[in-house]
Parts: C-alpha cells; structure tokens; sequence
C-alpha cells in the first residue's frame, strides 16, 4: 500500500520513515495563481489610485484579469487537499493561531474590493446596455438573457447622472487605495505560510512574505502584458482577414501604436519591481551563508548542488538576467517583449517551485534528500490532479474565465463607446 | 408588506447570525462532552514518555505492536513509532537509516545498505522515536481548522472527522512523527495510545517492549517513575532549539541523534 506522496519521492540517505514530498505541483501552483492575481490587481491600482495616465488602457484589462484568477487560485489549494469536500471546514472553524485559517478572511475581504471596483467602473456601461436592451423591441432570446444579466449588475442604480458619475471615480479611487494593501495581504500571506514553518529551514524567513510580494507584483504585470499582446494580436489578424464588425479598432497600424506605447511603458514598472524581487532574494542568501546556522550544510548543498540547475540557471539566469536584458535593450518590439515576458514568468514560476519543492529537497534530520518525480502521465485519482494535468488545468482555467468576463465587462475603451 | 424597513433590516440581521452560527455551537449538548466539561478529572495530569537509548536493541516490537493495536497498514513504511539504528564509524562519519520504520528488527550488518567491515564501526546505537509530547506544539499551532487538538492531559489528538488533509502539521512538524493515514486519508500520530493509557492500561509500545525501554506515567504525581527519573537522572529532549518544549525525554542521548 501506498502512502501519500510515497509515488514521487525517492529517498536518499536518512530521512525519516514519516516523511515524503507532501507538498507538490498544486502548492507550487498555489502561490504563483495568488501571484498573478495580486499584482495585475496592483498593476490596475496603479492607474487608478496613482493616477499613472499611461496605464489607462492596461488598467481594465488588468483588473478583470485579476479577477479571473481570483476564482482559480482557491481551485489548487483544494486539489491537493486529501479531502477536498472537508475544504469548508477552513470557514467554519477556522483555527486562528493557524496562518491558512486566515485565508478564508483575507479572500473574502480581496474578492470584495476588486469586485466593487469593478462595478463601479463599469456602472455607467451596465446602465446602458440594460437601458438600450429594455428599449428594444422584438428581442432575441440571448438578448433577454442579456438584459437579464445587466440588469441584475445595475444594482437597480440607474442614476448615471454627471454628479453619479463623480462620486463612482471617487468609490473607485478609495477602494483601489484599500485594494493594494489588501491585494499585498493576499500575497504576502502566501509567503507567510511558509516563512511561518520553523521546522523547514529553507522556509523559514522573516522575508519571505515581502519576496513574495515583490515576485508576484513582477508575474502579475508579466501575465497582463502577455495577455494583452495576444488580445492584440487576434485582434490585428481579424482586421487582416476583414471581419472588423466587432473589432474596437480601426486598422491595423492603430493597434500596434497602441500595443507598443503601452508595453514600453508597462515594461518599466516590470523591470523596478524585478530588481526589488531579485535584491531581497539575494540579500536572504547572503545572510543565510553568513550566518551559516546548524541548516546550512544541508541547505549549501541542495542550494548550490542539487537544486543548482532550478535555482541559478532556470530561476535567475534565463528567468531573471536575461529577461532583464531581452527588456531593457533599447528598440523594444512586440516579439522580444513576448520572449522576455515568458522568460520573465518561467522564472517567477521556478522562484515557486525552488521555494515548495526545493524546501522539502532535505529532510529535518539535515541528513538526508528527498528527490520529486514529477508525475506527468496520471495513472490514478492523485497522479492526475498533483501531476501535469492538475497543473495544466488549474493554468487554463484563469483564461477561460476572462474570455465570459469580457463579454461582460469589456476591458477595451472603445469596445465600451461603440456600444 | 406592512414590514418597515428598519424590521426588515432587523430581521436580516437576526437571519445572517442565526446562519453564521455552525453546528459545532450546540456540540456542548452532547452528553460525553457534556461530562467532560463538568468532571474535570483528568486536571492537572500531565502525560510524559521516558526512553532509555541505553537499553534498546532495536528488536522492532514496539513498532510491530504500535501498527497492530492503531490499525496502520503493516506493510507501509509510515509509523506512529520508529526505531533509527544509528552507526558511528571511526572516521566520524554517521551512518543512520530506519528501513520499514524498524519493524522487523535489524538483523544484518548493512546501516544505509552498505557493507562496513567491524573494524571501522567506532560504535552503534538504537533510537526508538515517537511523538515528543510537545507542550508548545507546532502541529496544534498551525492545523487550520482545529483537528489537532490537545486533551487536558497534554496529548494531541487529530480528529479524523473534521482533518481536511492539507498537510501543514506535517510539514511543521520537526521530529517527522506525522504522516497521512493510507486509509482515512487525514493526518495521523503517535498519541500514545490515549485509549489506552485514559483506562490504567499501558500504550502498546511500552507492553511490547521485553527491556524496559519506554516508560509513560504523569509527570505531575510525585509518585510516578517517569517524574522520579526526570528529576533524578540526566535525561535530555530532541531538538529543544524549536522552543516546542517536548516532553518526551531521552536517556543516553548522542548528540550524533537527529
């Protein structure tokens, strides 16, 4: 028979008989939905609570986005649950001295602020597709639904009067103000979690919630670039092939002044907040060889040896510097910014999976490996949702989502006016 | 409707909290739980565990005894309770492993699968290891939603009902005694066999052991040996550094034991 985690670890040295990599794919997953979500949240607030003008357009877009992935990143916790229909129990006991009690809370309380902002944004555009939808005559059935739909968001508030109007800027202002805490709550729980395990010493760091933050600030813009190129892009090829009906733009060479007006100034945000992530990562391993308390033996060599491959090369090398450089060369296109931004999200998602797996690469007694066999064809239950297509489905889901939301909420400017 | 506004809001209000408040409230009306809130006899007790290192030989009848008595599946390498043999060579490497938790014993010369001619071994040693009875217990800290629970006496328990399996204790936990239960899928420990020791009897471990290994008893009586021994001998804990405050102590501790 057996045990749970039993099928992906193999043993090296002495470790004790208890102990296996329980944490897989999902808890690496985790983290990184979390990520993306907080800091594309953090990338809209940037334009709504600062008022960076220039991230106008990105600012929408980026925050229905985040909230896309706000219904999938509970989705990985529960998957590697061994009882994922006892999940609710973290709602109704929740035991505070725990930090995932909390978890409950904190969502709720990030869940609530984007989705108030987002429908006070979008307040005016409710009204008016409820009010023209009422007005017709001789509707079709998926138009009643529709109707349906945007009256229900109305909120029956169909005051869009000038005055109305004002004070849901000024909604929208404050709660994108409560949001960045919040949304850095969100985050830095997640790297609570496990800066709060004292028994895992690679985990265990005061910093970790604050590395946390910063890396996901930086895969949170990365993603809403990616994405917002490919919206681009499909939306060039449709103009190409004439079927610009439905399309928010006029021509082709409109979208890619747009396109690469927004990503050069995106960019740079990207590239301070990278420099931050990468500072406060190498200033706690620095300090850790410092101090070099009874851990870091084990902690040297799985650092430097075993996982040096994951750590330097895939995490900091190809996800880290050279990104930096792909995105810092002056002349920047749509291309190289694609390549850098997937380099630039390969090596956030490494900087999880050093952090989950690479943390449980030792065992507690210092004197043992735990090696992860990364299950890739499901052969049962477990091997299917801890292993490639656990992973894969969680990963697709947050885009799914965002395609129905945009027929709700359209993120594009002048997708609203034309309507 | 003749209902204001106020009373509607009122009556929501009344509906919201009435809906908020679990089942798990009325759980006092149980009778055994009921009793034990009023019969506070088991107050002031406090459960240690003593292991003299210098007596084991690393049979595995504690082990096998352990699995038999909490039903956890024989031929899995997970234990609520552990023997490490540890070998000591003389160019100070340490040699240590635990193949099948100890259960069948260490009959061959082969620490980690390697062959060592006598002459090299400086000295070899047997770790029975179980829960360290924490009275600051990382696993207890960190479960989400209560599972892990202390009873009066100190010892934690899971509840197998209400564990979601997330695993977190296992992970906090820094002497490795947790693992998920092949079968019920929650998290499992060593608890002393609690429904056990809560009847006079003793765990199952310290029945089977034929050397006088394991001691258990109450550290608050005077009268007990476990409290004579700990305050008489040189006993020591496993990994104080944690601040976990373990009261599992240890006899003839190496400082080689991890």
């Amino acid at each position: 028979m057996l045990v749970h985690g039993e099928i992906w670890t193999i043993k090296e040295q002495f470790v004790y008989p208890n102990e296996f990599i329980y944490w897989s794919i999902q808890i690496v997953m985790y983290p990184f939905i979390t990520g993306l979500l907080a800091g594309a949240f953090i990338l809209a607030s940037l334009y709504h609570f600062l008022g960076i003008k220039e991230l106008k357009e990105v600012s929408k877009f980026s925050l229905i986005l985040s909230f896309a992935l706000f219904f999938v990143a509970p989705i990985p916790l529960l998957l590697h649950l061994q009882l994922p229909f006892r999940g609710i129990n973290v709602f109704l006991t929740p035991h505070f001295t725990s930090a995932i009690s909390a978890f409950g809370l904190i969502y709720a309380a990030y869940g609530t602020v984007v989705a108030a902002e987002i429908w006070f944004i979008y307040r005016r555009y409710f009204v008016e597709m409820a009010r023209s939808l009422r007005d017709k005559t001789d509707k079709r059935f998926s138009e009643k639904i529709k109707y349906i739909i945007f009256s229900v968001l109305t909120l029956g508030a169909y005051d869009v009067s000038v005055d109305a109007l004002r004070k849901d800027e000024k909604a929208v202002k404050i709660l994108a103000a409560v949001g960045i805490p919040t949304a850095f709550l969100l985050h830095g729980y997640a790297g609570f979690i496990f800066g709060s395990v004292k028994a895992n010493a690679l985990w265990m760091s005061p910093l970790m919630p604050f590395i946390f933050i910063m890396s996901a600030v930086v895969s949170g813009i990365a993603l809403c670039m990616l994405t917002y190129i490919a919206v681009m892009e499909i939306n060039k090829f449709l103009i190409k092939r004439k079927r610009t009906a439905s399309l928010p733009f006029r021509s082709e060479k409109e979208i890619r002044r747009v396109e690469i007006y927004e990503l050069r100034v995106t960019v740079k945000y990207l590239l301070m907040f990278m420099v931050v992530a990468i500072t406060l990562e190498f200033f706690d391993l620095i300090f850790r060889g410092y101090t070099g308390v009874k851990s870091w033996e084990v902690l040297k060599n799985v650092i430097y040896e075993r996982d040096f491959f994951n750590i330097f090369i895939l995490q900091y090398g190809i996800g880290g510097v050279l990104p930096m450089f792909i995105l810092l060369l002056p002349g920047l296109t749509v291309k190289r910014s694609v390549v850098g931004l997937i380099l630039v999200l390969l090596g956030i998602f490494m900087m999880r999976w050093n952090v989950v797996i690479g943390g449980q690469m030792f065992s507690v007694t210092f004197d043992g490996y735990m090696h992860y066999k990364f299950p890739i064809i499901p052969h049962d239950y477990e091997t299917f949702k801890e292993g490639l297509f656990g992973a894969i489905l969680v990963g697709v889901m947050p885009f799914f989502l965002f395609w129905i939301f945009n027929k709700i909420a359209p993120v594009f400017d002048s997708q609203v006016k034309k309507t | 409707m003749n209902n204001s506004r106020r009373e509607f809001l009122k009556d929501t209000v009344k509906a919201i909290l009435l809906a908020g408040l679990p089942l798990s409230a009325f759980e006092v009306f149980k009778p055994e739980v009921f009793a034990a809130t009023i019969l506070k006899g088991n107050k002031g007790k406090q459960w240690a565990f003593v292991v003299d290192i210098t007596k084991c030989v690393g049979c595995g009848m504690c082990v096998k005894a352990c699995k038999l008595e909490n039903e956890v599946p024989y031929d899995t390498t997970v234990s609520r309770t552990w023997i490490e043999r540890y070998v000591v060579l003389k160019d100070g490497k340490v040699l240590t492993d635990s193949p099948m938790a100890g259960r069948d014993g260490y009959l061959k010369d082969d620490p980690q699968g390697q062959k060592i001619p006598k002459e090299d071994i400086a000295r070899g040693f047997f770790v029975p290891k179980l829960c360290n009875l924490c009275r600051k217990s990382t696993c207890v800290q960190v479960c989400p939603v209560g599972a892990s629970h202390y009873t009066p006496e100190g010892i934690v328990l899971v509840d197998r009902e209400w564990c979601i399996g997330c695993g977190y204790c296992i992970m906090a936990c820094p002497y490795g005694t947790r693992f998920f239960h092949p079968v019920y899928k929650t998290a499992e420990k060593c608890n002393i066999c609690y429904h056990r020791i809560t009847k006079g009897m003793n765990p199952a471990c310290v029945d089977a052991c034929t050397f006088g290994v394991r001691k258990h008893g109450d550290i608050n009586d005077p009268n007990s040996e476990v409290r004579k021994i700990v305050l008489t001998e040189r006993v020591s804990v496993l990994k104080d550094e944690y601040g976990t405050m373990p009261t599992t102590f240890y006899i003839g501790l190496d400082h080689t034991v991890r």
